[in-house]
């Protein structure tokens, strides 16, 4: 049983519902399996949210926690997969005090180089943001922490996946029986 | 909205009336067909309580002497009945003390609705008296629980609770409701629910895999069948019965599977798992094809999981996808419902017996006869058995008494022993193991099924965990029959601690009471036996009793249960000593 850990993430379609994220966090944490970052947001599908949980466990884990989240009454439909089979983003904030804008002209070179927006300015921060990969957002991190950060936040993944996974046909199906 | 619309809008529609939150709880349980519940009232659920009063008659309560009885006594309902269960109870701690029992019934799969009551919806969340996150605290077991605050959610989530509960792989549900809504009117119509979108009970049955699972049957040369729950509770006993005889399966069953098939078939060949039977736990690694049917491998099943079966083609009958691979890594899974599968194999099946296979469980019978069950059964010592005593109990009963189990050596012991004929007649704590659990549950078989005998085994341990049901049976007039299998220590525990911890019995040791006079004080007849000769008069007096009936054998303080397979060790290396 020497299976690869693995990062997946996996896509959980459900009704809107309270405790409904109590239920699902239950499953992993039974199984002490750490969420490395959960999302959840309205899917394509009206009234349909959707959960993007992303974990690093084995493929069988992965598979058994799925049934584990599909058996919950208010869930549709649950998917997993790995990164090369979602295209993913993460993004993050950074806050910083405005007189380094102008003290430091290495951090506009870091901004303009590094694809990062500035989303606000005044007399005593600027607010940037950054989508994209881990590793990007690691290294803009880095870069600016020479300088220091007031505040930091990065958000969890958000993801969608190269195959369809044909939720509104189940859904569809479920009402026509 | 003023009372003359009300009174158009209730001639215009007649099926909607104007009532309470509470009354409306209560019409909805009468429209699901329920005639009993148990519970324990309490300020939160008063309302109710209050309706039930009006209601008498209609519905009738079961005042439990502990919430924990509350739901176990609607176990043992919905285990001997198939209906769903219902218990109620108040809010705090009355809804902590259900937990227990619904946990027991979530990893059982037993239908059950539990309803509590909650702190005013203005309360919530401000530590108020009474005030508990029951929908936090049962969310890992339960199938689905909710809270309502607004009494016009009553009906529609009280139909979808009794829909989950008992659809597909049954399960309990817990709705909470706080007390305004219980008092808040509302305009009262009730439609039964029959599907919930984001929710699939039953895949059907896929055809080419039940074609792939005959095809391995029917070249098998050694099949071997385990039954489970899955069979009951599907219904699907005669399905089974016709699968098993058609392609000549030997064919064994996990402890909530037991009585499915009756004891007496010739193709049933006894128990699997920890101290089920020599032959079918030796030869699961001797099987070419295992057939698992509504089982799920548990580890008190299958031990060892890395030995366990590793040369069969394995193929799986369940209704809940996620049992699929979980534990044992299946060749063909078949997913459904039990009675749909079992009866599209049977067409696919060929007529087949396997007698020199056959032959090989009764050579392993033999064996284990001889250096276990003539022991527990025929002893010669002079000290009783729990054997005995169920071969007593299986003499009188001719077979046909439900047997309900606690938690310890006498329920494995009522379980290798029991004859059974009837299905749903074994009504034990399988998953959880609860101690407590058989008295309350004892209770709530009965009535459920009051045309049948009901007979409690418990422990010494056990029975004192519940022991205040004894109350309720009084109260109700409940017929059931009580054998309490004294043998002073907590048995089960004390059985491990001679095998594995050098027989250092710490805290296992029991000084008991007076059990007969405990009964008598709660007006039950009751009975101590303490010599062999005594047993057949006194089980024959139990069982004759038209009333409840309280007995109490004395049985061997130190004696073990065989076979075993050690925790952890593979099922191939049972145990007889
Ligand atoms: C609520 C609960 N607590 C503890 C246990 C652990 N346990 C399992 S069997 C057992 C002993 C049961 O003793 P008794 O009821 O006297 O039955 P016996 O084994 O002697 O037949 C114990 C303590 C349990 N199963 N349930």
């Amino acid at each position: 049983m020497n299976e690869e850990i693995k990062t997946y993430t996996i896509s959980v379609y459900t009704e809107n519902n309270i405790g409904l994220l109590n239920r699902i966090s239950a499953i992993f944490q039974r199984r002490t399996i750490n969420i490395e970052s959960l999302t959840t947001s309205q899917s394509e599908i009206e009234n349909v949210n959707r959960f993007v949980i992303v974990v690093n466990i084995t493929e069988s884990q992965a598979k058994k926690i799925v049934g584990q989240i599909e058996k919950q009454v208010e869930v549709i439909k649950a998917y997993y997969h790995d990164d090369h089979e979602t295209i993913f983003t993460e993004s993050c904030m950074f806050k910083i005090k405005s007189e380094l804008l102008f003290d430091e002209p290495q951090i506009q070179n870091i901004i303009k180089e590094s694809d990062t927006r500035i989303v606000t300015v005044n007399k005593e921060f600027f607010v940037l943001e950054k989508s994209g990969r881990r590793h990007e957002i690691e290294a803009l991190r880095r870069d600016l922490n020479a300088f220091g950060i007031m505040q930091f936040v990065r958000s969890g993944r958000i993801a969608v996946t190269k195959d369809e996974m044909k939720v509104t046909e189940l859904l569809s199906q479920i009402k026509n029986q | 909205m003023n009372t003359e619309t009300m009174e158009t809008n209730k001639t215009a529609t007649t099926k909607t009336e104007r009532i309470s939150g509470c009354e409306a709880i209560i019409r909805c349980l009468i429209a699901e067909g329920v005639d009993i519940l148990y519970g324990y009232p309490g300020g939160a659920i008063m309302p109710v309580y209050d309706e039930l009063f009006k209601y008498q008659g209609k519905i009738h309560h079961v005042l439990t002497r502990h919430e924990q009885g509350a739901a176990h006594a609607a176990q043992g309902y919905a285990r001997i009945s198939g209906k769903v269960g219902v218990a109620m109870a108040t809010s705090g701690p009355g809804a902590t003390n259900l937990i227990t029992g619904i946990a027991d019934a979530q990893i059982d799969s037993t239908p059950l609705v539990c309803i509590t009551g909650q702190v005013p919806s203005h309360l919530l969340g401000s530590d108020a008296f009474q005030e508990t996150d029951i929908v936090g605290i049962s969310t890992p077991v339960t199938k689905w629980n909710h809270q309502i605050t607004n009494a016009e959610d009553i009906p529609e989530v009280i139909a979808k609770a009794f829909y989950i509960a008992k659809s597909g792989r049954p399960g309990p549900v817990l709705i909470d409701i706080t007390k305004d809504a219980q008092f808040q009117e509302f305009d009262f119509s009730y439609e039964k629910c029959e599907s919930v979108r984001s929710y699939n009970p039953a895949p059907k049955t896929n055809i080419e895999s039940v074609k792939a699972a005959a095809e391995l049957i029917n070249n098998a040369k050694k099949p071997m069948i385990v039954w489970g729950q899955g069979v009951i509770l599907g219904e699907a006993e005669e399905e089974l019965k016709a699968v098993i005889e058609k392609a000549g399966i030997p064919s064994a069953w996990t402890i909530l599977g037991a009585s499915a098939i009756p004891t007496s078939h010739p193709l049933n060949i006894g128990m699997v798992g920890m101290h089920g039977n020599y032959a079918p736990n030796k030869l699961t690694n001797e099987c070419d094809v295992l057939i698992a049917i509504g089982m799920r491998f548990d580890d008190r099943v299958t031990g060892d999981l890395n030995t366990y079966a590793k040369q069969a083609k394995v193929i799986h009958f369940d209704i809940d996808p996620a049992e699929i691979d979980k534990n044992v890594k299946t060749d063909v899974a078949v997913l459904g419902d039990s009675k749909e599968s079992l009866g599209l194999l049977l067409n696919e099946l060929n007529p087949n017996s396997h007698e020199a296979w056959l032959q090989e469980f009764k050579d392993l019978y033999a064996i284990e006869y001889e250096q276990v069950i003539k022991g527990d059964l025929l002893p010669e010592k002079e000290g009783l058995t729990m054997g005995e005593v169920l071969k007593e109990i299986n003499a009188q009963s001719k077979g046909d008494a439900a047997i309900v189990s606690d938690v310890g050596q006498h329920q494995m012991i009522a379980c290798r022993y029991a004859k059974f004929n009837k299905t749903k007649s074994n009504i034990t704590s399988g998953g959880l193991g609860t101690m407590g659990f058989a008295l309350p549950a004892a209770i709530g078989a009965k009535m459920a099924a009051p045309e049948r005998e009901v007979v409690a085994i418990i422990g010494d341990g056990g029975y004192q965990m519940n022991i205040q049901e004894l109350g309720t049976i009084f109260q109700q007039e409940v017929p059931v029959k009580i054998v309490v299998l004294n043998n002073e220590f907590l048995g089960m525990v004390r059985q491990w601690q001679q095998l594995f911890f050098d027989k250092r019995y710490a805290s296992t040791e029991m000084t008991n009471p007076d059990f007969v006079t405990i009964a008598k004080g709660y007006h039950i007849d009751a009975k101590r036996v303490t010599k062999r000769e005594e047993l057949a008069d006194a089980v024959k007096d139990m069982i004759t009793s038209k009333s409840s009936y309280f007995l109490e054998v004395c049985v061997e303080k130190e004696d073990n249960v065989f076979p075993m397979v050690p925790a952890g060790a593979s099922v191939s290396d049972v145990r007889l000593s």
